[in-house]
């Protein structure tokens, strides 16, 4: 492989495939991240595509995209403007050009901007006409009739060839970044494999694509990014669903149990459902459920039975969950419920992102009903998330929820692949049996973390019975007593709250103390971080920190935030940590606070930090 | 080699609670016999889990010396499924109520029937809502004057048993609280059965709609107004055994015995047919135009769910032996960083 010109050697870049629906965006972003990837670059996407499947072709609300930054330096997030922006059709065009920063390469299938396209895209001009395009690179070109032609001899009909036009782009977008076509050759082989034709036909369009621009653009300069120093290790891709069901399994293997998750298909989490139903080889038993409810209870059941039980959904259903998760908290049973939250309310955008569910994850119950919530801050990092999640939850005996989002679901990064040995394993204990003559079995007794016993069914002499109605202590019979109730209360609150002396102080990146904190959650931590690191490198005086644990709060909260003049706290929602944090340490803070179904621009948290730190 | 097993008597199935249900409430005499037959079928306490919802009834688990999860409305059969999935060794019966099982919880009655999971659900069927203090129910009769529907409810009623048999139901039976000695077999009969076992209790309310079974418990009328159901015999009833159903093309029509009618010209109870029109046509008769039939009327063998969703995992398991997790983890595509 060789170009005409010597690449130009970047540190990074950010290159958004957009097109139809159907046009294949997401394959071709997936391939250009996992070929980079393999190239050594540290990689982060954002796929972005429409609630629906197939909307009205052409139209603006069927645009989806894939967003992939490439880097060689670690990066962690998929990057706020583009560098280059592919465009199958001027739907993908309008809705994305914004985001194309000014001298930046835009590709654009000419093709496709005929007259009916246009009046697809509800446009009365060729956007490609006039001087709208003056201060981009504009390169135009015939896509579709490139990729016919190049498939012609394999006699494909027009309607197949054109779906291969997606390699054809993908082609020229390799050649223009230097990207080796090997793996997605090999890709295309097992995937294609079976269907000889097509597997040719997207060989001939990627290489043709290639081609084009070597010996068609070879004036203009091409790009490489050199290899991350990225932490020695063996990698791979992975995206934050297949993190948090993997992480599952191994914390079920560490805890010497099998997993059983009950489910009920819901976007953005199904992708949960899918990958451990592919696992059973592992012990794995999953349950697609009647409905969310149904989900959750099943579950209950599967914990009580003395499994590893988790739910999976987002929060529509979590919000038809909310009576079970109060019993699974009453019940004092170990179980984790996962929210891959979406934008709300009600259905939403159901494709997009949003942090909005912490205040269900934190109040969405009736009476005093206290979960621990853990939240992962990357697509990689839910692996290790769903581990720590449910240490907590047999250590404490309690359901745990993890709020993972849509961003951190659908997004990729390399992961660090541990060995399982290295991992810590995870203890649990049930009673023994007992004789008639023993001492009596009390299901509602504590240990030094006031959890209560776990006894299986099957076990001789400890036959006992849970239910929803209030408990006597100690010997878990129903009790209407008003002081046991307020006991009960307490105690269920205190157990919470002592998790805040198990679980690791809230880390800071940059000065201990100094002008300004800011405090993230969840997805957001990528723009927070690196926000921050590029405040600190031109002088600063500001600090990060990421709250993984937001039930309880590390027990080191409430002196970091008075570390610092100011805290801003930005969060996708309008305002719902700032409100916890305030409430709790009295504690004055700035928000910044995003709800357009999109996750934070770097440079909106840069802007926001410049201001306050003036 | 003789091991001496302790013999459990129905007293060692009671739990220490106090039992607090209204006195001459119908679950008494239900609870009576599922410590008999639980003491009948002679398996260890531990190996037995009661699984309720929310009602009179759903108090049930509390009254039993085995394990017992008292859930939330309606859900009983959710639960029971994740528990059954998980550990097939176990007995699991569901205890739920007309209110429990067909309204707030219908839909799960309804899946868990039709996936044929390997549980036992006895419904308490008093034809009201009794914790609430007496509002009509799904299988209250239209017409009926409760607390919220003072000028008499405008529902159709519904048959439980129809429900079961239309959602593929592989073991279908009804029963009636004073009846014990039929209701003991009925329990033995659906404890035996593999899958979803659905059995319908007429219970008494003796406080908020008492005596609405009465034309089938008292000794006057209840030989006119029930069918005994047993497998392979005609559908004869009566206080002299001189009254059948007849089937008349595809409507069931009584007849009296003699006059040109014998009793190869009756229905014949067949509970094993694989097809399931018959029994539901039995389900569908009802006072005051029919007899109401009690017994089994549907015992066929089906696939199990949980026993399903186990042989996946096993086979799994045998296929892929040597599966580690770091294998899982290394899984697709990996690359090292020097």
């Amino acid at each position: 492989m060789s170009t005409t010109t010597t690449p130009e050697k970047i540190t990074g870049a950010t290159i958004r495939f957009a097109g139809d629906s159907g046009d294949g965006m997401q394959l071709s972003g997936t391939q250009l991240t996992n070929t980079s990837a393999l190239a050594g670059n540290d990689v982060a996407t954002f796929p972005d595509f429409p609630a629906e499947i197939r909307a009205p072709r052409g139209t603006r609300a069927g645009v989806s995209g894939f967003q992939v930054q490439i880097a060689a330096e670690d990066i962690f997030t998929p990057g706020d403007q583009l560098d280059t922006l592919v465009v199958m059709n001027p739907a993908a065009l309008v809705t994305n050009i914004g985001d194309l920063k000014t001298g930046g390469t835009l590709i654009v299938n000419e093709d496709s901007f005929q007259a009916k396209d246009l009046r697809l895209a509800k446009l009365d001009e060729n956007p490609l006409d006039g001087v709208g395009l003056d201060e981009y690179r504009v390169i135009k070109i015939k896509m579709t009739l490139l990729t016919r032609t190049a498939v012609e001899e394999l006699g494909l009909s027009a309607k197949i060839a054109d779906r291969c036009k997606n390699f054809f782009a993908m082609g020229f977008v390799y050649w223009l970044y230097n990207r080796d076509l090997q793996p997605t050759l090999d890709f295309i082989q097992s995937k294609f494999g079976g269907m000889p034709d097509i597997a040719e036909a997207n060989e001939k369009s990627l290489k043709a694509g290639f081609n084009y621009g070597e010996t068609t653009e070879a004036a203009i300069s091409t790009y490489q990014v050199g290899q991350a120093t990225l932490p020695k290790g063996r990698y791979r891709n992975i995206m934050g669903n297949q993190a948090l069901a993997i992480g599952c399994i191994a914390a079920a293997k560490l805890s010497d149990r099998d997993l059983f998750l009950g489910s009920y298909p819901i976007t953005p989490a199904s992708d949960i459902l899918h990958e451990l139903s592919k696992h059973k080889e592992h012990g794995v038993r999953t349950f697609q459920a009647e409905d969310e409810i149904a989900a959750i209870c099943s579950v209950i059941g599967a914990a009580f039975a003395g499994h590893m039980g988790i739910t999976a959904s987002s929060g529509p259903g979590i919000a038809l969950k909310g009576e079970a998760m109060g019993l699974g908290m009453i019940l004092e049973l170990p179980m984790l419920i996962i929210n891959v939250q979406r934008g709300g309310p009600s259905t939403g955008l159901p494709t997009k992102t949003e942090q909005s569910d912490l205040y269900q994850a934190m109040y969405g119950r009736n009476g005093e009903s206290p979960l621990p919530v853990v939240a992962p801050q990357s697509p990689s990092d839910c692996f290790a998330t769903a581990i720590d999640a449910w240490r907590i939850a047999v250590t404490f005996m309690c359901p745990v929820i993890i709020l993972s989002d849509g961003y951190i679901a659908n997004g990729a990064e390399p992961w660090k692949i541990p060995t399982f040995d290295s991992l810590e394993k995870i203890e649990i204990t049930h009673p023994a049996p007992r004789e008639d003559d023993d001492p009596e079995f009390l299901p509602y007794s504590r240990d030094e973390n006031l959890a209560r016993p776990w006894a299986l069914p099957g076990t001789k002499g400890l036959e006992h019975r849970i239910g929803g109605l209030e408990k006597a202590a100690e010997t878990g019979d129903v009790s209407y007593d008003p002081d046991n109730h307020q006991a009960m209360c307490e105690l269920r609150q205190e157990k919470v709250d002592r998790i805040a002396d198990f679980i690791p102080p809230l880390e800071v990146c940059g000065p201990e103390k100094g002008d300004l904190l800011v405090l993230s959650w969840g997805g957001t931590y990528g723009a927070c971080r690196t926000a921050v690191t590029r405040a600190q490198s031109a002088g600063t005086s500001v600090a990060h920190a990421q709250l993984r644990f937001l039930n309880p709060f590390p027990s080191n909260l409430e002196e970091v935030l008075n570390n610092y003049d100011k805290v801003l706290i930005p969060e996708l929602n309008l305002g719902q940590l700032k409100a916890l944090i305030q409430a709790k340490y009295l504690v004055e803070c700035i928000g910044l606070n995003k709800v357009k179904g999109r996750p934070f621009a770097i440079v909106e948290i840069e802007q926001r930090i410049a201001e306050l730190t003036r | 080699m003789s091991i001496d097993l302790p013999v459990l008597k129905p007293a060692d199935f009671g739990s220490d609670q106090d039992v607090r249900w209204c006195p001459g409430c119908g679950d008494y005499s239900i609870l009576a016999q599922m410590k008999k037959t639980l003491a009948k079928i002679g398996d260890p306490r531990e190996n037995t889990v009661f699984i309720s919802g929310i009602g009179c009834s759903s108090r049930f688990p509390y009254y039993m010396n085995t394990y017992g999860l008292h859930s939330i409305h309606g859900r009983a059969p959710a639960f029971a499924t994740g528990l059954k999935v998980c550990r097939p060794d176990l007995k699991v019966w569901v205890i739920t109520g007309d209110g429990d099982a067909l309204s707030i919880g219908g839909n799960h009655l309804m899946h868990a029937i039709r996936r044929n999971v390997d549980i036992n659900i006895i419904l308490f069927n008093n034809r009201i809502y009794g914790l609430t203090k007496g509002q009509y129910s799904p299988t209250s009769e239209t017409g009926k004057i409760t607390k919220s529907s003072p000028v008499g409810s405008i529902d159709n009623p519904l048959t439980p048993l129809s429900l079961a048999m239309g959602c593929g139901a592989s073991f279908v039976a009804r029963s009636i609280d004073v009846n014990i000695k039929h209701l003991g077999q009925t329990l033995l009969r659906a404890s035996a059965h593999k899958g979803t076992s659905f059995v319908e209790v007429y219970q008494n309310c003796n406080i908020f709609n008492d005596g609405v079974w009465k034309y089938a418990t008292d000794r006057e009328s209840k030989t006119d107004n029930l069918i005994e159901l047993e497998h392979g015999k005609p559908l004869i009833f009566g206080k002299d055994r001189d009254k059948g159903i007849r089937l008349n093309s595809m409507t069931p029509e009584v007849v009296e015995l003699g006059k040109g009618i014998s009793e190869d010209d009756l229905l014949f109870h067949d509970e094993k047919s694989t097809e399931p029109s018959l029994a539901f046509l039995l389900s569908r008769l009802r006072q005051p135009e029919f007899p109401e039939a009690i017994g089994v009327f549907r015992d066929i063998a089906m696939p199990v769910y949980d026993e399903g969703v186990n042989q996946q995992v096993d086979q799994a398991q045998e296929a892929n032996p040597d599966s580690t997790l770091d294998e899982l983890f290394n899984s697709g595509t990996c690359w090292d960083v020097e």
